[in-house]
């Protein structure tokens, strides 16, 4: 059983995101902590790539804050290395970064050899070794389908870390077994068509989703859309094992930078210095982990409650 | 899961999210069964509205004073002259054609010059099929015409504001609406772009480029050409030029890149002041495919630049990336001041008004050596130059270019 496993073995899991750089590093890591703090059983990092297919306008503003910020799959791996938080880290990011990583040495080299074709260094395993060494156990990657998945899963089995899958509303069949054959740590389980994004309700295709899943005993994770307790709460309620948060809480940070930016007309990553400070933010992250946290467990009694 | 076709060496590939996987097998099954097998007649339906409401064949023309210019035979395939003013409608009319087939209810797609927007509106609008473009904020401004067709033939444009505001932020919200719409929508994706089936796919649509101009060289000239050029963005017109000439070993295949205002990428600023990714780009995962990319070194897409927005791109079709590394194709650039010579010349030499796009296939007969072009010589003029007018008149305005015309003759000038 591997760290991600065991983050769900003891009732429901919270899984909260955020952007690490946004709005910039030394606050963004004060965040992480305070989702610590609040309960999180397992915590998604996202590490920003210019061009977002699957995020919403939300996350979408949280990786131009990082990047704009600077944030480098290099200076990523050095700030989590010095993170030390109870919940074990999943980093969330896009193919190309993972792809090209510590590849540009043996690219430049190929280039000169062969006039700019394709490079022999590429490939994920820099980027899955400097994973597991700074501590991170696994990877979710949204432009990564399993039938493209071959060399990362193999580096992943090589340095003994997770590759979660995203199964989606439209998943079925064949598809659906080969995904589930290939992820490991949980699958992630989207609970609607489109992009990340905060929603009012539970989407309506989450049961039918999970029940899709209710033959693999590998845990499901509901992402996509929650935003608060009660929504966590009719989620496990359903039969989920853990929820994933990510707009909601980005929410809060973006709120955060521009409370400040207003005052400090300008520089957004450092105009929170003048606006709401790094706890305050911190403070209402912690706030509503605790509360998603909680509706998470109530869901669970509920669905214990339901079962005896 | 798709055949062996779905890459062309290490490129191409399906690097898109999982919502979309289940569309993108069902395209390619619907690829396979009515373009390639014809069911349903598809093919012939789609060759008859390409006749009579495209209005194909187009001609191929001789261009008497250029070839005169440049000792060579040169010959000119007018997909100018297509309805909508570009090649783009082949593509177009064929994925909305076959979006009916699948029984979609609704067409979304991209556009960065306008043309493929405006194609595929005009398509919708034929074959009566509800539609919405994608366009960056940017690429709004500097093609207004093109904005107003779109509207005229009923279709919605979505400014989208993200980043620069061109093609690149276009594709990226095209594919957030269509992972939302799945199940109902199509998207018709612009070029060469993309996920498999659409590389290949569209392609096979552009095609009918050089399916004519093959036939019609041989029958006007005898034999085959020595070169064939095309401008390349993501590479449609391109490839539709090239691929019934590909297995022709004689014919040189030259893809005209911009090469924007400097060919160097700036990555402090995460800009590449160009367009060349065939001859500047590396290796990378963009937009679904593994491709050639303006990327910095973390794998960061940075961003492009031209003086004409069909190029301003940061990737280009796998296919054609892999018909490069293979010595097949030869990339070639042309910079922002030679593609609005290229334009003023191919306008005062010829009588045509050629996109900005086109102008850099153009212009760059002018640096191509003798040996280059060879005896005979197809140029694919992809588009006609009206949508771009506006920015040409400016563009030639803040720069020296010699051979433009003067614009006194509005009392106070231009500006
Ligand atoms: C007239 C014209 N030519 C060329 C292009 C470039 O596209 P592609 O490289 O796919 O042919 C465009 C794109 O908008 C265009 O409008």
């Amino acid at each position: 059983m591997s760290r991600l496993d065991e983050a769900f073995a003891d009732g429901p899991a919270f899984v909260p995101y955020l952007a690490l750089g946004d709005p910039d590093l030394e606050s963004s890591l004060e965040y992480v902590r305070a989702l610590d703090r609040g309960g999180a059983d397992v915590i998604e990092l996202g590490l920003p790539f210019s061009e977002p297919i699957a995020e919403g306008p939300t996350i979408q503003s949280a990786v131009v804050r990082s990047l704009s910020g600077g944030m480098t799959p290099t200076k990523f791996f050095d700030a989590v290395e010095t993170l030390d938080v109870d919940a074990p880290l999943v980093c969330m990011t896009y193919y190309n970064l993972v792809y090209q990583f510590g590849g540009s040495e043996a690219r430049s080299a190929s280039e000169d050899a062969s006039g700019g074709t394709a490079s022999e260094g590429a490939g994920p395993r820099p980027f899955v070794e400097r994973a597991a060494e700074v501590g991170i156990e696994g990877f979710v990657v949204p432009d990564l389908p399993a039938e493209e998945a071959g060399p990362l899963r193999e580096a992943c089995d090589e340095f003994g870390l997770d590759l979660i899958f995203i199964v989606a509303p439209t998943t079925r069949g064949e598809r659906l077994e080969r995904i589930m054959e290939r992820t490991s740590g949980y699958v992630y389980v989207q609970a609607r068509l489109g992009v990340t994004g905060a929603k009012a309700d539970v989407s309506d295709q989450t049961g039918a989703s999970l029940d899709r899943l209710d033959r693999w005993d590998l845990p499901k994770a509901v992402g996509f859309g929650i935003s608060s307790g009660e929504q966590a709460r009719e989620v496990v309620a359903a039969g989920a094992d853990g929820v994933i948060v990510g707009s909601a809480l980005v929410d809060i940070v973006a709120e955060g930078t521009s409370a400040a930016s207003q005052t400090a007309s300008g520089d957004v990553a450092e105009g929170h210095e003048n606006g709401d400070s790094t706890e305050a933010v911190a403070d209402r992250l912690e706030t509503l982990a605790r509360e998603l946290k909680r509706g998470a467990l109530a869901g669970a009694e509920r669905a214990q409650s339901e079962r005896t | 899961m798709s055949s062996d076709t779905s890459k062309f060496g290490e490129y191409g590939g399906q690097y898109v999210p999982e919502a979309l996987m289940p569309a993108i097998e069902e395209l390619d099954d619907a690829y396979r069964r009515y373009v390639l097998e014809n069911e349903d007649g598809f093919v012939d339906e789609f060759r008859e509205r390409l006749r009579d409401f495209g209005g194909r064949p187009t001609p191929l023309q001789r261009a008497d004073r250029l070839s005169e210019r440049y000792d060579t035979d040169l010959f000119l395939k007018r997909e100018d002259l297509l309805h909508g003013g570009a090649h783009k409608l082949n593509n177009a009319l064929g994925q909305v054609l076959l979006a009916k087939y699948m029984g979609k209810e609704r067409i979304v797609a991209e556009t960065g010059a306008g043309q493929h927007g405006t194609a595929t509106a005009m398509a919708a609008a034929h074959l009566d099929v509800p539609c919405e473009i994608y366009m960056g904020e940017r690429d709004i401004n500097r093609q207004r015409p093109n904005v107003f067709r779109m509207r005229l033939n009923g279709a919605a444009v979505n400014p989208v504001t993200t980043g620069r505001g061109t093609l690149k932020e276009a594709i990226s919200e095209t594919m957030r609406d269509w992972a939302t719409t799945v199940e109902t929508t199509h998207y018709v994706i612009g070029s060469v772009v993309g996920p498999h089936p659409f590389p290949t796919m569209v392609r096979e649509f552009q095609s009918v480029i050089s399916e004519e101009a093959r036939r019609q060289f041989d029958d006007q000239v005898g034999g085959l050409p020595d070169s064939v050029v095309a401008c390349a963005g993501g590479g449609s017109n391109t490839m539709g030029a090239f691929s019934r000439f590909v297995s022709d070993e004689s014919v040189d295949l030259y893809a005209v890149e911009a090469g924007g205002s400097s060919l160097a990428v700036d990555e402090e600023e995460g800009v590449a002041p160009n367009s060349a990714s065939l001859s500047t780009g590396t290796e990378g995962v963009l937009h679904g495919a593994r491709t050639k990319l303006l990327q910095d070194r973390d794998g960061q897409i940075v961003e492009s630049h031209s003086v004409s927005s069909g190029l301003d791109y940061a990737g280009v079709g796998p296919e054609l990336a892999y018909l490069v590394d293979e010595g097949r194709v030869t990339p070639v650039t042309v910079d922002d001041d030679a593609a609005l010579e290229g334009f003023h010349r191919l306008s005062q030499t010829e009588g045509i008004i050629p996109a900005l796009e086109t102008a850099h296939a153009v212009a760059w007969l002018e640096q191509a050596t003798s040996e280059q072009l060879g005896d005979s010589v197809v140029v694919c003029v992809s588009g006609r130059g009206d949508k771009d007018l506006e920015s040409v008149i400016e563009e030639t305005a803040s720069r020296e270019i010699p051979n433009a015309p003067d614009m006194d003759v509005f009392s106070g000038g231009m500006r």
